[in-house]
């Protein structure tokens, strides 16, 4: 593997590339769904700007085209978002001494894909900059809000994300940041580590027969981290 | 659709998205967290990147306990033998797609 570097804005960009991709595919479908809708290329653009949650933003524009009150749109979005709150929690720490400024500007563009790129650096004690992380995060944002402002702009006249295997890129991100997130604490605590993976997909399985699947993953964490402390011993 | 209605939704949900995702920033800047509460923090990637990849192959039944998305869990294995193989993303996320795209093509 060769070495890489954490430092720069610059870098920050190039460790962004395969989210870009995935980002691709989610988001053109995104706007596709928007425009569908009925939503202008304008609120579409806005909604990426201002909420910037792919999920979420399916669900926004299901819930729109039925005319949920906004009240339950905005609890649902909150619900289905919540997640952050654990990512931004356990990355923090991490930036305590930074200037407020900048641990807004972190946490503010925190999505799953820019945590995990930034969580497998940490994980393999890189030492990471601010810069780099907004590198990294400002690149994925711009790719989304583009992505979808494509989607939105041609609609149905483009193939189908989903035949091009586009769709797949961010599950196959997932598996990568997975191996790189797994890889050390395997090998180091393999029992305890392979206990906290199991009650996590077990009970995400169990959780996804009465909750979003969203929620379940909120619950599945918070779970799989109780018995990962539990468990815990030096 | 009235504007007033959809921008005020996406004003509604920007907000919500927003502060669960600097409050701990905020916070942990003024707050030292006990040992206990850092080590549960400790296992918060490996435990939602695990959900997030299972929860991405699965399928939400109507009622029930969801199904395993066959392609896609199928296309995870030389994914991530890749993964673990190689450990550089791009190469992951490019497998990935060739694999499912092939997949879908052939047996979809």
């Amino acid at each position: 593997m060769e070495k890489k570097e954490y430092l720069t804005f610059r870098d920050g960009i190039n460790a962004c590339i395969p989210t870009i991709l995935g980002y691709l595919g989610i988001g053109i479908a995104a706007g596709v769904v928007g425009k569908n809708v009925g939503l202008s290329i304008v609120e579409i653009a806005l909604m990426s700007i201002l909420v910037y949650a792919g999920g979420a933003q399916f669900i926004i524009c299901g819930m729109l085209a039925i005319h949920s009150p906004i009240s339950a749109i905005v609890f649902t979005t909150f619900l289905v978002n919540l997640r952050h709150f654990l990512m931004s929690m356990s990355v923090a720490s991490y930036f305590k001494n930074e200037p407020l400024i900048t641990s807004i500007g972190i946490g503010t563009l925190l999505t799953d894909e820019s945590y995990g790129v930034l969580m497998s650096a940490l994980a393999n004690d890189h030492r990471v900059s601010s810069a780099w992380t907004h590198g990294l995060n400002i690149t994925a944002y711009l790719a989304w809000i583009l992505s979808t402002v494509i989607g939105g702009l041609l609609g149905t006249w483009i193939p189908d994300p989903y035949l091009l295997g586009l769709d797949f890129a961010l599950v196959a991100m997932f598996a990568g940041l997975f191996v790189l997130q797994v890889d050390a604490p395997i090998k180091k605590h393999t029992k305890e580590t392979l206990i906290v993976l199991g009650t996590v997909c077990l009970s995400l399985y169990f959780f996804m027969g009465f909750f979003s699947p969203e929620l379940s993953v909120l619950f599945a964490t918070l779970l799989g981290c109780t018995v990962g402390v539990v468990n815990h011993h030096e | 659709m009235s504007n007033t209605y959809v921008l005020l939704t996406i004003l509604g949900c920007s907000i919500v998205t927003w502060i669960p995702r600097i409050f701990p920033f905020l916070i942990s800047k003024r707050v030292d967290f006990p040992d206990w509460f850092l080590r549960f923090l400790s296992y918060i990637p490996i435990c939602i990147l695990t959900a997030l990849l299972f929860q991405s192959i699965l399928e939400v039944q109507a009622t029930g306990f969801p199904k395993v998305k066959t392609l896609e869990a199928l296309s995870c294995i030389p994914t991530l033998l890749v993964a673990i193989r190689t450990k550089d993303l791009m190469k992951t996320v490019v497998v990935g797609i060739i694999t499912i795209a092939l997949l879908r093509i052939f047996l979809g």
